[in-house]
């Protein structure tokens, strides 16, 4: 009973591809956020706290839409940057990429914003009487410290991007092949008679990948933990 | 030779101190809350005072009114924290090399090794912090402290952590460092018996002010 269709590899694999892609641009701009939330007192910083927090407490499809008349082809900033850089989002693999990465942003700013208020500051005093600069104590003492954190963040944003369907769909459609992701396929499967059994491959499939994503980022936690705590 | 002149509001009293200090060991000597450590961070650059002026070999390190304050990471003065303070994620070995590395300098293996020696440090130089004991700790504290080739060395209270027995045992290796390393000594303490032994100058503190200036035998007065 477990098959999969050349048709749903390929949304295994776009799924994948997208979420790991969000993932990795999602994170040099989820540090330096959580970096700033966890560290600087500035004006509107509550405000920059809550926009952060949004795509967390607004329906995906009202995120999809906002995106939507924002990075579309003629909206302002997608134009912007199709004309300029030649970055195209809508209908795009791509553009579940940027849909995925924003929903899963605050997830990931969270994590690692806690784990860097977690850190103890007297060991950035220590650093800094040692010769460190701001930018080399960051590197060498911040981020490391912080980097259990970092995992955990990392791993919620990807599986958080795995399960993106709302933003996703109102944004990019599901176009088989471009747009249409493991949650997209299933949901196309379960509206034709008698896809139940070609969504439960695709479902069997979701849960792997999400186990095995899960299982890795506690070991790779654990191991980070334990390298700060001396073992 | 450091010059320090500074004054600071902390919360309820105001610190208002003025001394000088040459080679040797100067211990800054009073109760706890007589404001020891705050001095010392001030000298490091980890506290900014209010006014005043601090002078280490001719380099203005702060001056209130001229508006010049050296940010810590360039003032080139080696600190022993109390609880020690290594890095948790680095080996001791990389704990000893970073201020080093900060600092962009070659390796230098002689050093390094005349370091561990002074310290005793050289068959931990693989582990962790996290497991080493705390006179251990303190000890390469010490070493990261001076690798760092430091022009003036603030140890503040390096030995509180420890038990009496421990005390013993690494008094010694200050001893050392202030007769062998030649790196000028600030050291921070309450405890008579210690002071007693580091000195080659007390100044006595209390309140914020400075109280009196001299020999080990303030000690007794």
């Amino acid at each position: 009973m477990f098959e999969l269709s050349p048709q749903d590899w390929t949304a295994v694999a776009l799924s994948l591809r997208v979420a790991a892609v969000s993932t990795v641009v999602a994170l040099p701009f989820g540090i330096a956020i959580a970096t700033l939330l966890a560290r600087k007192d500035f004006w509107g910083k509550s405000l920059v706290d809550a926009v952060v927090l949004l795509p967390l407490v607004l329906p995906p499809v009202v995120t999809g839409y906002l995106l939507l008349i924002t990075f579309g082809r003629r909206a302002p900033v997608g134009a912007f940057l199709a004309d300029h850089f030649g970055i195209v989002f809508s209908f795009r693999w791509t553009g579940a990429a940027l849909a995925c990465g924003i929903m899963a942003f605050p997830l990931m700013v969270r994590a690692i914003r806690l784990s860097i208020e977690a850190i103890d500051r007297r060991l950035e005093d220590a650093a800094a009487t040692l010769g460190a600069n701001r930018p080399w104590l960051f590197l060498t003492v911040t981020l490391p410290l912080a980097l259990p954190g970092i995992i955990t963040g990392m791993m919620l944003a990807f599986a958080r991007a795995l399960g993106e369907f709302g933003a996703t769909i109102t944004f990019v459609s599901n176009i088989p092949g471009e747009t249409q992701t493991i949650s997209a396929a299933i949901y196309t499967l379960t509206q034709v008679p008698g896809g139940d059994a070609a969504a439960l491959s695709l479902v069997i499939v979701a849960v792997i990948i999400s186990l095995a994503a899960l299982i890795a980022s506690e070991w790779l936690a654990r191991r980070a933990t334990a390298r700060l705590h001396g073992s | 030779m450091l010059a320090v002149d500074i004054e600071k509001k902390l919360g309820t009293f105001t610190l208002n101190t003025q001394f000088t200090s040459e080679s040797g060991a100067t211990v800054l000597f009073g109760p706890s809350g007589a404001g020891k450590t705050s001095v010392i961070n001030m000298i490091a650059g980890l506290l900014k005072p209010d006014r005043g002026r601090i002078v280490l070999d001719d380099e203005v390190l702060f001056d209130g009114a001229a508006r010049i304050e050296v940010p810590a990471w360039r003032r080139r003065i080696g600190y022993v924290f109390q609880e020690g303070r290594l890095f948790p994620h680095l080996s001791v070995k990389h704990n000893l090399d970073y201020g080093r590395w900060m600092g962009g300098h070659a390796a230098n293996a002689a050093a390094f090794a005349h370091v561990a020696e002074l310290l005793d440090i050289g068959p931990l130089l693989d582990r962790r912090p996290g497991k080493l004991s705390g006179g251990e700790r303190q000890r390469v504290a010490v070493g990261r402290a001076l690798l760092m080739r430091p022009r003036l060395l603030l140890l503040d209270e390096p030995l509180a952590s420890l038990d009496a027995a421990r005390k013993q045992d690494i008094l010694p290796y200050f001893e050392r460092l202030r007769d062998e390393a030649k790196v000028p000594m600030i050291y921070v303490s309450h405890d008579a018996a210690e002071v007693r032994r580091i000195a080659s100058r007390v100044v006595r503190l209390d309140g914020g002010k400075v109280m009196a200036t001299g020999g080990v035998e303030l000690l007794t007065s």
